[in-house]
């Protein structure tokens, strides 16, 4: 399944929690907040675990074809 | 390329200003992002002070903070004691426990909270104003503020505190106390950590430490000897730290009087403040070293090579001192914007409690310049005594006084 990655800049606070977890998925960009490396990705549990462990709840993963939101658990 | 700076010694002397960085710092700083230093026990270290590159320590996994807490490394302050809390572990052991809290401290649950913190905060300067001018805002306020919002929290009976606040100052002394004296405040502290655990193993109620007794009992997803460590630990993080952000705010805010005067003019601009105090306070106490981390292998860091196995200090009141990240950075300006500043962390041990700590520090904050007309210090700077040997520069009190309604 491919999902769709995206965080929101204005929820993130840059705490890198996703960078530290997830380096080849997640990076700061020029505003030093995160952004995901490529928006669109192969199913990845981690990225799921990064969702989840976010302090502020900024990341969303989504079903890239239905636009479903894809369970954190 | 490959000429390395001799050691300096570290930590560095103190400031002469208790909330600002002092001239040696700044100099360091501005010798290159990495340094090698010579620590007090004569072993060294590279002290980080480029914001990238702190936050490169921070959140590469080559840079561990379980071999830093490692037995074969020298035991420093809290060390011996972080070993067995969530900053002694690298994921994935790190990751499992934490998971366990995590959800109770993230931006939804503080806001659901933060009614009951602006609950207490009223109560709290209900009785300041109710009480003799001037007062200590260190006992009527700034510690009791962070104490009785992590006990409705975790499920503290708020009448325990008080010896709490004992073990807690014997803990944080890092120089002060012996190693029996912190030894007899630890099991003091776990002893009534499982008693309280045993209670409400009984009786549960809704708060954090009866979903970690659930997390346990239903779960098996910690032991019990980490079941208690995590409790007590929640509840020592969250409240020297907000408290002395606090009073350091409060002292730089009255020694930028045309900043106070804005904060004052407008309270809305009170969350942008609170990232800009974040950002330039100091509360590291006098003498004391930042958690280090330990190599893994070989790094590249800052045009430095860093062989494996070696200790390395992320500075992250000195990052947030970057010309580079912030312009003009020893200037305060609670206009600043964003809030990038590592004062919580980042990565892995980004702090558990950033969001209620800000929380916090907003309703404290609100409080205080809203309630309390004109409030200001009533001893001058240098009147403030610190606790002598902290981990944190720890007020011992913090005379205030307002004007009379």
């Amino acid at each position: 399944m491919t999902w769709k990655v995206r965080v929101d800049a204005d929820l993130c606070i840059s705490s890198g929690m996703c960078v530290a977890a997830v380096p080849d998925r997640f990076a700061f960009g020029p505003d030093q907040r995160s952004r995901p490396v490529s928006e669109l990705i192969d199913q990845d549990e981690a990225v799921r675990d990064a969702a989840a462990a976010c302090p502020v709840e900024a990341i969303s993963v989504t079903d890239a074809e239905t636009g479903a939101p894809v369970p954190l658990e | 390329m490959t000429s390395q700076p001799e050691a300096v010694k570290f930590p560095l002397p103190p400031s002469p200003v208790p909330y600002d960085i002092g001239p040696e710092v700044r100099a360091l700083a501005a010798r290159c992002p990495v340094t090698q230093v010579e620590l007090p026990d004569g072993t060294t270290a590279w002290a980080v002070t480029g914001f990238n590159e702190v936050r490169e320590v921070l959140i590469d996994q080559r840079y561990s903070r379980a071999l830093a807490c490692a037995p074969d490394r020298p035991q420093r302050g809290l060390e011996s004691i972080l070993a067995e809390s969530l900053m002694g572990m690298d994921p994935p052991e790190h990751s499992r426990l934490r998971k366990l809290v995590a959800g109770a401290f993230t931006e939804k649950r503080m806001q659901a909270l933060r009614p009951e913190v602006t609950r207490i905060v009223d109560s709290l300067l209900d009785e300041m104003i109710a009480g003799p001018r001037p007062t200590d805002l260190v006992r009527s306020f700034s510690l009791l503020l962070p104490s009785r919002v992590i006990c409705s929290l975790l499920g503290v009976p708020p009448g325990d505190l008080d010896s709490f606040h004992g073990w807690s100052n014997t803990l944080f002394a890092d120089w002060s106390r012996t190693r029996e004296e912190m030894a007899a405040a630890y099991a003091a502290i776990n002893g009534y950590m499982a008693e309280l655990v045993a209670r409400k193993r009984k009786d549960p109620a809704d708060d954090l430490i009866s979903v970690l007794i659930a997390a346990r009992d239903l779960g098996d997803k910690l032991s019990e000897a980490e079941l208690v460590r995590f409790c007590f630990g929640l509840l020592m993080a969250g409240h020297e730290t907000t408290a002395n952000q606090l009073n350091m705010s409060f002292v730089a805010l009255c020694r930028h009087p045309a900043e106070l005067a804005r904060l004052r003019a407008d309270p809305g601009l009170i969350p942008v403040a609170v990232e800009e105090l974040l950002r330039f306070v100091q509360i590291a106490g006098k003498g004391s070293i930042p958690p280090a981390r330990v190599t893994r292998e070989q790094v590249h860091l800052g045009g430095v090579t860093i062989p494996a196995g070696e200790a390395v200090l992320p500075l992250m009141n000195v990052a947030n001192r970057d010309p580079e990240a912030f312009p003009d950075p020893n200037r305060l300006d609670l206009l600043r914007e964003p809030k990038t500043h590592v004062t919580f962390g980042a990565g892995t041990h980004h702090c558990l409690g950033a969001q209620l700590a800000r929380m916090e520090l907003q309703e404290g904050f609100r409080g205080l310049l809203t309630r309390l007309p004109g409030i200001r210090m009533a001893v001058p700077l240098d009147g403030i005594e610190f606790r002598e040997g902290h981990l944190l520069a720890s007020m011992r009190e913090l005379p205030v006084t307002w004007d009379a309604p």
